[in-house]
């Protein structure tokens, strides 16, 4: 299963070394990352999401709250959670048509685009990362050229 | 507030935690800390290695279940303490490290004796600390001691800068402070602990498994209280070794790898477990899969984490393994539940504990393992503390010398890192000096250790030493002999050195006992010195330990003696 953790740490240099390396030395994924301090300059709060059957969660969650630097560890229900990626897209242009096709799918997809040169687009799109998934597939067919992603970055919704 | 150098800082801290001695060497980088030992009254015990140094702490940490502190130059000084670190954190043992490190403005230029020992350390440490002002340092040794011996116990390493020792600050030594992701206590668990008692009143086949945290947890009478009232038979883990007595009738000892025959069988063919303190680890199930799907399983751990990652429990208790226990025995009493009557299990448990007694084949000759330790037990008396290095006689000892009082048997069982036993012997006699202190030793791991006989002549900590001298290095020569079809590589020790000259030349007493008779006087001799001592007993370096389940196999697949 896919897993979206998110940890409030206290901000002090170190602590992505130690919560990277836990995950190494126990034999678990990073799916992706993203780290930002918290409207509370002394934290920071990491969003992980990572891959594993129900038993490896359970343990990556509870090895990370084991951890001392760790103030909370919530794995977080998709369900009841906004969590969205940055993605940039630099995309071939071969065709007369592509610009055009490729703004299409922008458009159809809510993404930005920037720097249009001759021969190459930037697509800027903030999604969920199955649809930032299933955008690469769409544009693969021009010539993708280069990627580059934020890791996902995760809150709960309120209750009421 | 007083004005005074971190040095100076850190060592009025540790008297304030109580601190008595250090066990430690000095080098450029932590000569500030040396030179305060001039003005306090902390007592400085010279090691002859780092390594040495980090499992004398260690011992005494087990022992006397405080902190051992250790201090280590930064470079190899720093990384020659790593094993030792990890040693003690794989055992869950309270120790605090204390390196000295290159002055700040040094710090990632690859200074002379520079390592990044904060990096390298943060696997095998509970926590590690690197103040980089004079003034943090009160508050840093305040919050390491704490960490080091709460909840599950672990190392703690402390690194300072030369500059942060020398350097002056207005010190505050305050006992108030917060550390907001460390919560090492939970509240007893009664939900949880009286569902474990229906679960165990309604098994027909229950036992218990005792691992380390029960000895951590000094948690003996409890277990014992438990057993007795409900009449559970008693297994432990290696690590667990003596969390009950093991003359009990109750006592099947330690299952596993290398576990008693007739632990291994009643383990395996209990229908329900109540584990304590145990992180079921593949040398004390080997693998669990035969058997667990009969196997209901009871799980108390003050570490929260290792309740579902080596095993999948149907109930968890996590907190203070005595806590809950104590909780248990409670409850017992309450719904006055008293088992006095002895099941047909409880019937079997004793009945297959005496097949075995009469019928392990023991090695032949006079010199055999099993009755050079049995003699060692007849005369050490029970409340001695014993360690162990790592090896075929670490596994003899678990077999065949049995501890009579609870929590005095140490080794190092997650790491199994040789050499251990001796200097952690010499914590231990730190820790408890009135006590007889013994090292059973194999050569091979004495070897790596051996010139901490330094330490314990000069500093006048008497331990023995107990070599069962095989010549080689035995466990490995037992795996060449049953897995690699006898090819004998790298294991011939070809009787060097002479450990009988060798302790001389250290100023200890060397004494070879090649019959029962010599070793009989050679203990009452040890026993009776004020000088450490080196008992070198010849031994038949074919003697296999067994029973034996090999690597990847089920307990109930046992190589017994042919």
């Amino acid at each position: 299963m896919w897993a979206i953790l998110s940890l409030l740490v206290e901000n002090k240099p170190g602590i992505l070394f130690k919560v990277t390396h836990l995950f190494r030395s126990r034999n678990f994924n990073i799916d992706s990352i993203s780290v930002g301090v918290t409207e509370n300059p002394d934290y920071s709060k990491m969003t992980i999401t990572t891959l594993g059957d129900k038993r490896q969660i359970d343990q990556i969650v509870k090895q990370l709250d084991k951890m001392i630097d760790t103030v909370k560890v919530e794995h977080l229900d998709e369900h009841k959670t906004v969590y969205r990626e940055l993605s940039l897209f630099k995309i071939r242009l071969s065709n007369a048509n592509d610009s055009m096709e490729i703004n299409k799918l922008a458009n159809a997809y809510g993404a930005k685009v920037h720097d249009v040169k001759k021969d190459s687009i930037m697509i800027e799109l903030t999604a969920a990362p199955a649809q930032i998934k299933a955008f690469k597939e769409l544009v693969r067919p021009f010539g993708i050229l280069d990627i580059a992603r934020t890791g996902v970055a995760a809150l709960q919704r309120s209750k009421a | 507030m007083q004005n005074m150098t971190g040095a100076k800082a850190l060592m009025t801290a540790m008297e304030k935690e109580g601190v008595k001695q250090v066990f430690g060497l000095p080098g450029g980088a932590n000569l500030p800390m040396y030179d305060e030992f001039a003005r306090c009254n902390i007592r400085h015990i010279l090691a002859r290695h780092e390594q040495s140094a980090a499992h004398m702490a260690d011992g005494f940490g087990r022992v006397s279940r405080k902190p051992g502190v250790c201090f280590a130059t930064s470079g190899p000084g720093a990384t020659n303490i790593l094993t030792g670190i990890a040693t003690a954190q794989a055992d869950s043992a309270p120790m605090v490290a204390v390196t000295g490190q290159v002055p700040v403005g040094m710090i990632g230029k690859d200074a002379f004796q520079e390592s990044d020992i904060i990096g390298m350390a943060n696997p095998v440490v509970k926590y590690a600390f690197q103040p980089r002002t004079a003034k943090e340092i009160p508050e840093v040794v305040k919050k390491g001691f704490f960490i080091a011996e709460t909840g599950r116990p672990g190392p703690v390493l402390i690194d300072i800068p030369k500059d942060v020792q020398t350097n002056e600050a207005e010190m505050i030594f305050q006992d108030e402070f917060k550390i907001q992701g460390y919560h090492p206590w939970a509240d007893p668990d009664i939900v949880n602990v009286e569902k474990a008692i229906d679960m165990l009143l309604y098994a027909k086949k229950p036992i218990i498994l005792a691992g380390g945290g029960t000895i951590i947890s000094s948690a003996f009478a409890e277990l014992q209280a438990v057993a007795e009232t409900l009449m559970l038979p008693v297994v432990t883990t290696f690590k667990g070794k003596g969390a009950f007595p093991e003359t009990h009738p109750l006592s099947l000892g330690p299952i596993g790898m290398h576990g008693h025959a007739e632990a291994n069988k009643m383990m395996t063919e209990a229908d329900c477990v109540l584990a304590i303190g145990t992180r079921f680890s593949d040398r004390s199930v080997g693998t669990f899969e035969a058997f667990e799907k009969r196997l209901k399983i009871i799980h108390m751990d003050v570490d929260p984490a290792e309740i579902g990652k080596n095993q999948t429990a149907q109930i968890a208790v996590i907190g203070d393994v005595r806590v809950n226990l104590r909780v248990m025995v409670k409850l017992l009493l309450q719904k006055a539940i008293k088992k006095t009557d002895e099941s047909p299990w409880v019937r079997h448990v004793k009945e297959t504990k005496a097949y075995w007694k009469e019928n392990l084949k023991l090695h032949p000759g006079e010199m055999g393992a099993a009755k050079v330790l049995r003699k060692l037990r007849e005369l050490l008396p029970a409340e001695s503390i014993v360690t162990t290095e790592v090896g075929q006689h670490q596994m003899w000892a678990s077999l065949f010398y049995d501890v009579i009082q609870p929590g005095t048997f140490f080794s190092s069982t997650g790491l199994g890192t040789m050499g251990w036993g001796f200097p952690a012997a010499i914590g231990a006699k730190v820790a408890k000096p009135d006590v007889p202190v013994v090292d059973i030793a194999g050569d091979g791991s004495f070897s790596m250790t051996e010139n901490s006989l330094a330490t314990a002549v000069l500093e006048d900590i008497p331990v023995i030493v107990f070599i069962l001298n095989n010549s080689s290095l035995g466990m490995v020569a037992q795996w060449q002999r049953t897995f690699y079809n006898r090819r004998m590589i790298g294991v011939d020790q070809k009787g060097c050195p002479d450990y009988v000259k060798l302790a001389e030349s250290y100023g200890a007493q060397g004494i070879r006992a090649q019959s029962i008779a010599e070793l009989d006087s050679a203990i009452k001799t040890a026993l009776g010195n004020n000088v450490a001592t080196v008992i070198d007993i010849p031994i038949d370096p074919e003697e296999d330990v067994l029973p034996f389940v090999a690597p990847g196999t089920s307990l109930e697949d046992m190589i017994l003696p042919s």
